[in-house]
């Protein structure tokens, strides 16, 4: 053998999988190595959980107790900060610092970016019901839903997180950098989280706000937990009187179609100028 | 005159052999004409380097060719394809180290490459480039722990770990010290000698003169001129300068045979003539002259 320039030995890009695989395992350590993201994203909701759960430990009838309640609710919010809020400041920020634009510039395909995307946002709210189900059951005594609430459990995870998923990735082109759409996002959350029944039980809040509350996902993923989490008794106190799943699937799967149309629109790999 | 002949003029066809021509290339920012009227071609193998001031279209320019941004008018072809429309194919024969580099991250150097080399079909071996950038002992170290001059280096791994045709670097060593910059041009020396064609944007002129087979100086979205680092200006037939001190007051000539003229002094004075100095025109000089003048 002489020596010779190296040859290219073959010109077929990697499979799509391969790269899929290999944006996944990014995407994950990228999180999961980055401490405020998980205290936020991961413990706050634990935090929340623990100190409503201590503090707010009245009957709400029906022999229910309000930590039985606000499990649903902590997590409907414990989904958004998986999704929305981490897909909105993570994306911008990652527009801002130029990571997007060195993406663009490689021959990884498009897709696989969002594949990323999409494993992270299920890792992280997988992990996020996984340890708020223990800490609940294990230190409050929640009850854990039992035959086809399980199913409603999947679908209202599912349907949720994928709004949320798209709604975040629109907003990060909205804001400038990371830091500004954490300044946006972490406010309108908070708010979102008061109004939509997360801390306070949804039929005691006034009707205006409520019907506010009803433009956006949470307040449905959070109505759909409760049909899981809830004797079927409470569904009474529901501003309709019942848990109206088939209303929470058609506002969630609205939210998909408006915020997919939306990131379609707004996605961009750099920043402008 | 070599000047003249280094460049296509306005309305030449395309170069097909080129590893980049462009022709009447036009970008325009609102008002404001960042690219107005460009012709060059970048021939496969060499390295040759954009100089030019700040918002002078450099960035602009490669941008373009990067795939990057939208032109206005002009025609640009990369390894044989109009940027706008490059594929996974396409891109997969370029290296990208952008101005602004590539990211803050948590994952460390080895990793970061890894899945960098992820993309390509024929990728470089990982911890062969980590050892060509001179980052093996940070190889285990996050991305956002590196120092500035580490990064870049980083950034240029990054950019050659898929064994690209072309390589365009912006502004590479910009935050460098002396000591990172030498390193950094003998790793580019070697890329070269490997075949890889360079596009370099740099601020430097003795990093222009360093590296680069021939340089393009542009101003006001304009190319100057394109010549060999030596020759850019008319530099090396430039007369030269001679200066000295006689009668207590400081004399200076300028001549198009120093040897000749100083020979001459030498006879003039019983021993050294005092202070003497014989010097001609930097990069640095005839840089400013083009980009002032025009």
């Amino acid at each position: 053998m002489t020596a010779t320039a190296p040859e290219r030995t073959s010109t077929a890009l990697p499979s799509l999988p391969a790269v899929y695989r290999s944006r996944i395992s990014v995407e994950l350590r990228e999180f999961f190595r980055q401490r405020e993201s998980v205290v936020f994203t991961l413990l706050l909701p634990v935090l929340l959980l623990v100190v409503f759960g201590a503090v707010l430990d009245y009957d709400l009838g029906s022999g229910v107790n309000f930590t039985q309640y606000f499990m649903a609710g902590i997590i409907a919010a414990g989904i958004l900060g998986a999704s929305f809020q981490n897909m909105a400041i993570s994306i911008a920020t990652e527009r801002s610092d130029g990571t997007l634009k060195h993406l663009a510039g490689t021959p990884m395909p498009r897709s696989a970016f969002f594949i990323g995307k999409i494993a992270q946002v299920l890792a992280v709210t997988l992990a996020s019901i996984v340890v708020l189900l223990l800490v609940g059951v294990v230190f409050y005594g929640i009850d854990l839903p039992t035959g086809s609430d399980w199913l409603t459990f999947a679908w209202v995870t599912v349907l949720g997180a994928a709004a949320c998923t798209l709604l975040g990735i629109a907003m990060s082109s909205v804001a400038k950098n990371g830091r500004s759409a954490s300044a946006t996002v972490t406010p309108f959350a908070l708010l979102l989280q008061f109004i939509s029944g997360v801390f306070f039980q949804f039929s005691e809040i006034p009707s205006w706000m409520q019907t506010f509350a009803a433009l956006f996902p949470l307040k449905w993923m959070a109505q759909g937990f409760r049909s899981v989490f809830l004797p079927d008794a409470l569904a009474a106190d529901e501003p309709a009187g019942s848990w109206e799943l088939g209303r929470v699937a058609l506002v969630l799967g609205i939210w998909c179609v408006l915020g997919l149309l939306l990131c379609i629109r707004t996605f961009r790999w750099q920043d402008r100028g | 005159m070599a000047a003249v002949a280094d460049r296509p003029r306005p309305g030449d066809p395309l170069d097909p052999d080129a590893a980049i021509s462009i022709r009447g290339l036009v970008r325009r920012y609102g008002d404001f004409t960042a690219v107005d009227g460009l012709d060059l071609d970048i021939r496969r193998g060499e390295i040759f380097a954009l100089l030019g001031p700040n918002g002078a279209g450099k960035t602009t320019t490669v941008e373009i060719c990067e795939g990057y941004r939208a032109r206005d008018a002009g025609e640009v072809r990369v390894l044989g394809e109009d940027p706008a429309d490059g594929a996974r194919a396409w891109k997969a024969q370029l290296g990208i180290v952008l101005q602004s580099g590539s990211g803050d991250s948590q994952l460390t150097v080895r990793e970061l490459l890894r899945a960098q080399a992820s993309y390509y079909a024929d990728p470089r071996d990982v911890d062969e480039v980590i050892a060509l950038v001179g980052l093996t002992e940070k190889a285990g170290v996050r991305g956002r722990s590196l120092s500035g001059g580490q990064r870049r280096r980083l950034d240029v791994a990054l950019g050659i770990v898929g064994r690209p045709t072309l390589l365009f670097l912006d502004e590479p060593t910009t935050g460098f010290d002396p000591e990172a910059r030498r390193q950094f041009w003998s790793l580019i020396r070697s890329l070269r000698d490997l075949g890889t064609t360079m596009l370099l944007t740099t601020h430097y002129l003795d990093e222009a003169e360093a590296l680069a087979d021939r340089v393009g100086v542009i101003a006001r979205g304009r190319l100057v001129e394109v010549a060999v680092p030596s020759a850019l200006g008319g530099r090396e037939s430039a007369p030269a300068t001679v200066s000295w001190t006689e009668d207590g007051t400081r004399r200076t000539e300028a001549t198009p045979t120093p040897t000749a003229f100083v020979a001459d002094l030498a006879a003039r004075f019983p021993g050294e003539v005092p202070d003497l100095a014989v010097s001609r025109p930097t990069l640095e000089d005839v840089y400013l002259q083009m980009i002032g003048d025009r």
